[in-house]
């Protein structure tokens, strides 16, 4: 029970220090997505005045595969042709290396995000972009990822990494990412 | 505002739905005031009624003027031509005082007129009449009691009354649009009377926004937010402000139409695979039924005004096409044949046709179909025109377009003759909806 109450209150801490920065700026709206539930696990603040230690800094020897530059995992975006949700022969080598990553970390979980370009209707976008994300998924697990490691969704044309009305925008708009949690 | 039957050439509007009408408008200007819509016209209707408006006695001394408003309302919907109501001695503002030879000889087919009194409790007693100069009878006459800021949606309201007694079709300029509106990369959700004035934003979010959908009553939006970094359905009281995911599941939730009884929800999810159509409810309660069941793309469903069938665009042919089904299942036909390209269907609210943007080469039209003849008529144009929704009396159709680089929102009628650009000042503007009539 004591454990339950400061679990609440430093879920109440972490919903009350959050406020400033809000995504979300509603006219008197209330958020019943349950945000608050989801709220990051704090490890409580202990005040302590005589010597503190800190744990030794994670210097990248081991490294963070899907943080090195040089390594394939690293590269997250599989780029498609105009009406098409073919994953092209380039990006093979980079499904596959997220697929076998995904295979040997059990635990690791990952979204896959269709994009678009502009041109068309937003909601038959969302359709297409989640169609691209869905033939990366099925790639992956093909190669060895669990279905269940990987949740697929779209953002349509709504997120553009170009801004632009032209084709180059356009082709680097026509993309699907792979996101991992900590990205 | 609330309308009351005074002497026996007055008629009377139930005073529930206008207190419906009234809370909401208070509710809404409780948000901040934000830059209005402008509208500009061209095209006009095949033939124009001509009306005289003369201004009311004694609306000179109010914070908004009611004649300026109910002009350009009829101006506005493009089948009204205003007559010049000056020089008249007396200026007529009862019926004994208006003279019909000299209407004739201006060529007016009407006479409104009326007046503005102080009542006893601090409100406007506003009383106005519509007069027919052929006939030389009054073929309509209301009093309002209004507050203040209720001075503008009065005057929609006469404007509404004129232009069903002249048409014989209902007037929609009491009614309200909803869009959003990005800045920079903020994206606000409006409400707006249908002129464009009164403008609130509803909802902020720094993550994009589709999709509103008005609920059959005008109480609530559905739409679609990316605030938690995918489309997930939510559905939001206007008259509270509280909001709700109705959908969430996992995958993309996307397209939401409401059932016309309110009650239900048809959404796009992803959650069993390929984008599938589903029916929820409203509430957010229960599980999703499956509607459609292809291996193809199914999305942008929209009911049919009796509830019984949903029009939806769906790739299992090739290309996007419409197809129509019935709620309750069963098998979908095609109805687009034209191009290879055909989208975003919308019934129209007396159920005789359906609006849709249709590509060609390239271009991005609005188009009307008509369910009995097959009929397509091409409205606009073209260019990047998307998101049509039709006005309540089905005479409109309101659709986002494009112009030098920013979002505009323009409006069409039905027929393609007048058109409508709304614009905004230095903000990008789409995904427009026109809320139904809630005084009925």
């Amino acid at each position: 029970m004591k454990r339950y109450l400061a679990v609440m209150s430093i879920a109440l801490l972490a919903a009350c220090s959050s406020t400033p920065t809000s995504e979300q700026e509603g006219a008197a709206v209330e958020d019943r997505s349950g945000a608050t539930a989801s709220a990051p696990a704090q490890k409580p603040q202990t005040q302590t005045t005589g010597p503190s230690t800190k744990p030794l800094a994670d210097k990248s020897l081991s490294g963070n595969p899907l943080k090195d530059p040089a390594n394939i995992l690293s590269k997250r975006s599989v780029y498609f042709e105009l009406d098409s949700n073919v994953v092209r022969d380039e990006f093979k080598p980079l499904v596959s290396a997220h697929a076998r990553y995904l295979q040997q970390n059990r635990t690791q979980k990952v979204t896959i995000q269709g994009n678009t370009d502009e041109r068309g209707s937003r909601e038959y976008n969302i359709a297409l972009g989640q169609r691209r994300a869905d033939a990366v998924k099925q790639m992956m697990t093909l190669l060895g990822a669990q279905s269940e490691q990987i949740e697929t969704v779209s953002f349509g044309e709504e997120k553009p990494k170009a801004t632009g009305s032209d084709e180059q925008s356009w082709s680097e708009n026509r993309r699907a990412d792979i996101v991992y949690p900590n990205d | 505002m609330s309308q009351k039957k005074a002497n026996m050439p007055f008629s009377m509007v139930s005073t529930i739905s206008l207190l419906r009408i009234l809370l909401l408008g208070l509710l809404l200007a409780a948000g901040a005031a934000r830059a209005a819509l402008t509208i500009e016209i061209t095209g006009a209707g095949a033939s124009q009624i001509p009306v005289a408006i003369v201004p009311f006695r004694a609306e000179e001394g109010l914070a908004q003027r009611l004649t300026p408003v109910v002009e350009a309302d009829l101006a506005r919907s493009g089948l009204f031509r205003t007559v010049d109501p000056g020089g008249m001695n007396p200026v007529p503002h009862e019926p004994e005082q208006v003279n019909y030879a000299q209407w004739r000889a201006r060529g007016a087919d009407a006479v409104v007129i009326g007046s503005v009194a102080k009542a006893a409790d601090g409100r406007y007693d506003i009383r106005f009449r519509v007069m027919d100069v052929a006939k030389q009878t009054q073929i309509a006459g209301f009093v309002y009691f209004a507050s203040e800021n209720q001075l503008r949606l009065t005057a929609h309201r006469i404007a509404d009354v004129i232009y069903e007694k002249l048409t014989g079709e209902p007037g929609v300029f009491a009614t309200r649009i909803t869009y959003v509106v990005k800045r920079g990369t903020r994206y606000e959700l409006h409400v707006a009377d249908a002129d464009g004035f009164g403008a609130q934003s509803v909802l902020s979010s720094n993550e994009p926004i589709i999709s509103p959908a008005w609920s059959p009553d005008g109480t609530r939006l559905a739409y679609v937010s990316f605030e938690q970094k995918k489309p997930v359905v939510y559905v939001q009281s206007l008259l509270s402000g509280s909001r709700q995911a109705v959908a969430a599941f996992r995958g993309s939730n996307s397209a939401p139409a409401w059932s016309p009884d309110g009650r239900r929800l048809a959404v796009t999810l992803t959650r069993d695979g390929n984008s599938q159509i589903y029916l929820i409810n409203a509430d957010g309660t229960g599980v999703p039924q499956r509607l459609t069941q292809s291996s193809a793309i199914d999305t942008e469903a929209n009911f049919s005004p009796d509830g019984q069938s949903i029009l939806f665009t769906s790739d299992r042919g090739g290309g996007p096409q419409i197809y129509r089904m019935p709620v309750s299942g069963g098998p979908a036909q095609r109805v687009t044949f034209d191009g290879s390209y055909n989208v975003s269907p919308r019934h129209s609210p007396d159920g005789k046709s359906f609006t849709f943007i249709q590509r060609n080469g390239g271009r991005f039209s609005v188009a009307v179909q008509d369910f009995a003849s097959r009929q397509v008529q091409v409205l606009t144009d073209g260019g990047v025109d998307e998101s049509p929704s039709f006005a309540p009396n089905s005479r409109m159709i309101l659709y986002a377009s494009r112009v030098g680089g920013r979002g505009i929102l323009a409006a069409v009628s039905s027929d393609g003759r007048v058109k409508q650009r709304f614009s905004a000042d230095a903000s990008d503007v789409r995904e427009p909806a026109w809320s139904p009539v809630v005084n009925k």
